[in-house]
């Protein structure tokens, strides 16, 4: 077990370090490029308050969908994204066939992948300090 | 000839933008000086932002069609003395940055009746004739293939592109490839397609829109592509009005088909916004990409990779509204 502070608090201090010292210290691409960078820091903070909670509710999607086993992959992240990257993919290759052209699976497809998207909306969080300040 | 106030602008990820001014003595004690821009392929990148020497005949071209484009001046292709090809053209007094427009109270003149002069202006640009000898011979501009529309044309380009770059399975695009497939508009005509016109590559001022910039992707196509990214949700940087978050479809199409003496088929323009999602995704994979495969390790490039989501929310509005694809 790792000493406080927690990564979430670490996470904290850099994005504090970035909008409140670093922006306003530097001007131009760099300036622009670490405000891009404090909303990084953001991201991979909501990402981890919120990834158990949101690969649960995509694998659970998916297992509805495929008929798959619905019980949770064994392991780490890393075990994690693999069996979902599976399972995406046998659904990938289900959609490519055509299986979801029409019908009640379609609407079971398009509700869940409404909700996987805006999960991910929810960590990603736009609009964000983008493309309409680069120049 | 001297050159002084060289500065680097902000600019896009995939090219250079220096700004400077040139002082010629034209006549002995009569001196002139010319604000210019230099743009510049980035030394030791992979071309995946165009190339200059074409990004400079098309601006000469659409300058001498009576487009709002900046007056380019003098291209070099080897990059003799700066090491990648550049060239130089007017720097045009504005601003470019969606926020100012959206926001400040200055720009309320401009915002009335930007939807209506960007219908305008795409008109000529769409009347650019492609047998100039500026255009002719482009690659980025040959002629579609005779047994495809141009709207399949694209729709299988990008999703080849998707499934080239993509480093993981997205479901969301795959169910809009076919979406997408099941309604390709044919076209009315063939034209000089923009490719990029919309709200972040106009320069503006308090008089309105003073120059359309970026032709990087530019093609020849429908061009109907064009009115559609312009409605894109994308380019509404949180304001609600369709174009740019600024107009409304139908002051744009009003004027557009005033300009051009043609009718724009309403279905065509949804199919073409919903594409531009589908194209947008492609731009969001490609720039994480370039971060991904450790060519340039830039914050932007690697956080672009998270708008995806944002391309496939709006796919999937456009797929909810319509209960099967082929229905049509």
């Amino acid at each position: 077990m790792n000493d406080r502070p927690t990564t979430t608090e670490l996470l904290a201090a850099v994005e504090h370090f970035l909008e409140q010292t670093a922006v306003p210290a530097l001007e131009g691409p760099a300036r622009y490029h670490a405000r891009v960078a404090a909303n990084v820091v953001r991201i991979v903070a909501r990402e981890l308050a919120t990834e158990d909670q949101h690969r649960a509710r995509e694998w659970q999607g998916l297992a509805e969908l495929l008929g798959t086993d619905p019980a949770a992959p064994e392991g780490g992240r890393s075990a994690w994204s693999d069996a979902l990257r599976a399972r995406n993919e046998a659904l990938t290759r289900r959609i490519r066939a055509g299986d979801a052209d029409a019908g009640p699976w379609r609407t079971a497809v398009l509700a869940h992948l409404s909700r996987v998207v805006a999960d991910k909306l929810d960590v990603a969080q736009p609009p964000r300090p983008a493309r309409d300040e680069r120049r | 000839m001297s050159v002084t106030g060289l500065r680097r602008m902000a600019g896009g990820a995939s090219r250079e933008i220096w700004s400077l001014d040139v002082s010629l003595e034209r006549a002995p004690g009569r001196r002139e000086t010319l604000p210019l821009v230099l743009r510049r392929d980035p030394a030791g990148r992979v071309g995946d932002g165009g190339d200059r020497g074409a990004e400079f005949r098309v601006l000469r071209a659409a300058w001498r069609g009576g487009v709002r484009v900046p007056r380019v001046h003098w291209a070099s292709h080897d990059g003799a003395g700066l090491g990648a090809p550049f060239f130089l053209m007017d720097r045009v007094a504005g601003e470019t940055l969606p926020r100012r427009l959206l926001r400040e109270d200055r720009y309320a003149g401009t915002r009335a009746g930007l939807a209506a002069e960007l219908g305008a202006m795409l008109a000529r640009i769409h009347a650019l004739d492609l047998t100039d000898p500026d255009l002719a011979d482009l690659a980025d501009l040959a002629p579609p293939p005779a047994d495809r529309s141009p709207a399949q044309r694209e729709v299988e380009r990008v999703a080849q592109g998707i499934r080239e770059l993509a480093v993981e399975p997205h479901p969301v695009l795959d169910l809009a490839e076919r979406w997408l497939h099941a309604r390709t508009p044919t076209p009315s005509r063939i034209a000089l397609v923009h490719g990029d016109y919309r709200i972040g590559n106009v320069l503006f001022d308090e008089t309105g829109m003073r120059a359309i910039l970026d032709w990087e992707l530019m093609h020849v196509g429908d061009p109907i592509e064009d009115l559609g990214w312009l409605c894109m949700r994308a380019w509404r940087f949180g304001a609600s009005l369709p174009v740019g978050g600024v107009g409304t479809r139908e002051q744009l199409v009003e004027a557009y088909e005033r300009a051009s003496g043609t009718r724009v088929d309403l279905e065509a323009l949804r199919f073409w916004e919903a594409f531009g999602s589908f194209k947008l995704a492609l731009v969001f994979l490609m720039q994480s990409r370039v971060y991904l495969d450790g060519r340039v390790r830039s914050v932007e490039l690697a956080s672009l990779g998270r708008r995806t989501a944002e391309t496939e929310d709006e796919l999937l509005r456009f797929l909810r509204d319509e209960a099967e694809p082929g229905g049509t």
